[in-house]
């Protein structure tokens, strides 16, 4: 039972929230939608679920339009990403609660929901009120309740982005394992790219209301269609120049020149865009062919175990701000200029209206 | 070890402290005084000790005046807490009507007390009021000035014309703040309408409405400008609310002692039941 959403727009007040989108959602492995806060991936789930109705296009679910059907009568789950239980039931009533407007016989409720909460750690929580717990408990609740019903349709919309670090970690490892044998369609919305990697399946890259890229979420992020889905799955964002070929050598705008990584060998001569994303660019040289970049440094900071330099490079018009990470830490101060290598051979060719050159 | 004494601080205080003897504080203790002693009003004063609290406790008139305090209390409440949430859920969450709606319903809060009892005392005159006329007209007796089951009604309908709208808005308050995704997720549960109105909207209306039945009922047992102008407490002494009595003994009968005992028990009567309120609906809170 696959979702299909064929030529789906919205509009609202003469404001296109979504332009026609088709995609393909199958069930076994997460359908990531990716992009960043008003990229269009909450108004999409919402019509997936049947709680808003497309300005035009169809929805399918195994082969038959649902998209007039009442989200009541469609077997659907969403997770928000506000912890949403019902206040003045415990734990136990709030996951019971699917079940018991389903009609399900008394025992087989005690029965699902006990193990539905052994499985999310609620087990000792059961008795409480939702205000009594962390937030972290409360979305776990809040995802029990979605879990429990067996819906034929998961929509996660952010489950993890309201949660401190620690937790999101520890849901996002259990998150695969929940639904490792379930036969639904899971979407799972997020801004993070690094989610999206985690969470493996397939990845759509949203982009001001427009998928940009749909693929394996490998895929999607090694060989991006566009600079737009690259930007999109780079968190920081990838570092891009307009460079020039000429024969074997690119030159950046600041003089800075390179031989032609091998990879790009056979791009014709002209104007690209070159974008690589932040890790390859580091403090020591390293990969296939790496290539020395002077900047000003602006600032840095430590992320987990990474350091994150932000840095100027090159003068005047030309100066373009640039990210490396790098893992381990290093010392560089700010304010002063330092040499930074990036790996071309990671490297990325768009032309100038932003698709990527395979070469 | 010295501690640093700041005499100027007391000056940044002694406004406020001034603010509060004056009109919560002196007025007061000069019930208290009033209250334990018996005066014939040439400014001189015998020592009365409980007598009149015991005077006060022990009157079939002040029984009276209670109990129909209590039934009119109860009955406004009783009438516009449901009302006044019934009215909010019907109203628009968003769009251009919710300016014209919180206004409407904003327009008889801003209305004097006084011209509340003017308006209804004319409006519901047998002769010439339009309620009277379309009551009478319907084929029931009604004459508020002279029956006082009429009375009754009257002053209810006027109580709650008046202040469902504060319910109304503090319940409205409590709604637009529920988030959209409550709703969602409780359709996509498939809750019914009732349910959603029973675990959702109803607990989260829960602070705003505890707030609101404790200054309905707090502004209720209070009441005095709008029975008075209507009948003045009668026909008889049939609407004579606590407040009216005790007028009527301080003012009218100039018995300032029992009056000055009376108003001490309806102030620990009215801190009471507000405390009872209180603690029943706050109840399981934090549980």
């Amino acid at each position: 039972m696959s979702l299909e959403v064929r030529g789906v727009t919205k509009r609202v007040d003469g404001e296109t929230h979504i332009h026609p989108t088709d995609l393909t959602l199958e069930p076994g492995a997460f359908n990531v939608l990716l992009g960043t806060t008003g990229a269009g991936k909450t108004t999409l789930m919402q019509i997936m679920a049947g709680l808003e109705r497309p300005t035009a296009g169809t929805v399918w679910f195994g082969g038959t339009d649902v998209t007039g059907v009442a989200v009541q009568t469609r077997n659907v789950s969403l997770v928000h990403q506000q912890f949403i239980n019902y206040p003045n039931l415990t734990v136990f009533e709030n996951i019971a609660s699917p079940l018991r407007v389903a009609r399900r016989p008394k025992a087989e409720i005690r029965d699902r929901v006990e193990r539905m909460a052994a499985l999310m750690k609620l087990t000792p929580m059961l008795g409480r009120r939702p205000a009594a717990l962390s937030g972290g408990q409360q979305q776990r609740c809040a995802m029990a309740r979605a879990l429990v019903k067996d819906a034929s349709l998961v929509l996660l919309d952010e489950p993890l982005a309201n949660l401190d670090f620690k937790l999101r970690e520890e849901l996002r490892d259990e998150l695969p394992r929940l639904f490792a044998d379930r036969d639904c369609v899971v979407v799972y919305a997020t801004t993070e790219p690094t989610e999206a990697l985690l969470l493996g399946g397939t990845t759509a890259t949203l982009f001001e209301g427009r998928v940009a890229q749909v693929g394996p979420t490998g895929t999607v992020y090694r060989q991006p269609d566009t600079l737009t889905s690259a930007q999109v799955f780079s968190e920081p964002p990838m570092n891009t120049a307009a460079v020039t070929k000429r024969g074997e050598t690119f030159e950046m705008s600041d003089g800075t020149t390179w031989t032609a990584p091998e990879a790009a060998r056979g791009l014709p001569d002209g104007a690209y865009v070159f974008g690589i994303r932040p890790h390859h660019v580091t403090p020591h040289p390293t990969g296939a062919h790496p290539v020395a970049l002077d900047g000003l440094v602006l600032l840095t900071e430590l992320s987990g175990s990474d350091t994150v330099v932000h840095f100027r490079h090159g003068e005047g018009e030309a100066a373009e701000t640039w990210v490396s990470q790098a893992h381990g830490i290093h010392a560089l101060r700010v304010g002063q200029v330092a040499r930074l290598h990036m790996d071309v051979a990671q490297g990325l060719f768009f032309d100038r209206a932003g698709a990527r050159i395979a070469a | 070890m010295t501690k640093t004494v700041n005499q100027k601080a007391w000056l940044f205080v002694l406004p406020v402290l001034i603010l509060v003897a004056f009109n919560a504080f002196i007025p007061l203790m000069t019930v208290v005084n009033y209250s334990v002693q018996e005066t014939f009003g040439d400014n001189t004063f015998f020592w009365a000790g409980l007598m009149w609290f015991e005077d006060v406790l022990h009157s079939p008139r002040f029984h009276d005046a209670l109990l129909r305090q209590l039934t009119f209390t109860f009955t406004i409440l009783a009438i516009e807490i449901p009302l006044g949430v019934a009215i909010a859920l019907t109203m628009p969450r968003r769009g251009v009507w919710v300016p014209v709606c919180l206004v409407t319903m904003a327009l008889p809060l801003l209305i004097p007390w006084n011209v509340v009892g003017a308006i209804w005392n004319i409006f519901a005159l047998p002769d010439i009021g339009l309620l009277g006329q379309v009551l009478n007209g319907l084929g029931f007796d009604y004459n508020f000035t002279r029956q006082p089951g009429a009375a009754w009604f009257t002053l209810i309908a006027m109580d709650v014309w008046h202040w469902t709208s504060l319910v109304v808005l503090l319940a409205y308050a409590g709604l637009v703040s529920i988030p959209d995704a409550f709703y969602q997720a409780a359709k996509i549960d498939g809750a019914s309408g009732w349910a959603i109105f029973r675990y959702i909207q109803l607990p989260k209306m829960k602070r705003v409405l505890t707030i609101a039945v404790l200054l309905r009922f707090m502004d209720s047992f209070n009441i005095y400008t709008e029975p008075f102008v209507l009948t003045g407490g009668g026909p008889g002494n049939s609407t004579t609310l606590l407040s009216i009595d005790l007028v009527k003994v301080a003012l009218g009968q100039f018995d300032l002692g029992p009056a000055a005992a009376m108003s001490l028990i309806y102030f620990l009567i009215v801190l009471l039941l507000s405390w009872v309120f209180y603690t029943l609906m706050m109840r399981n809170e934090d549980s």
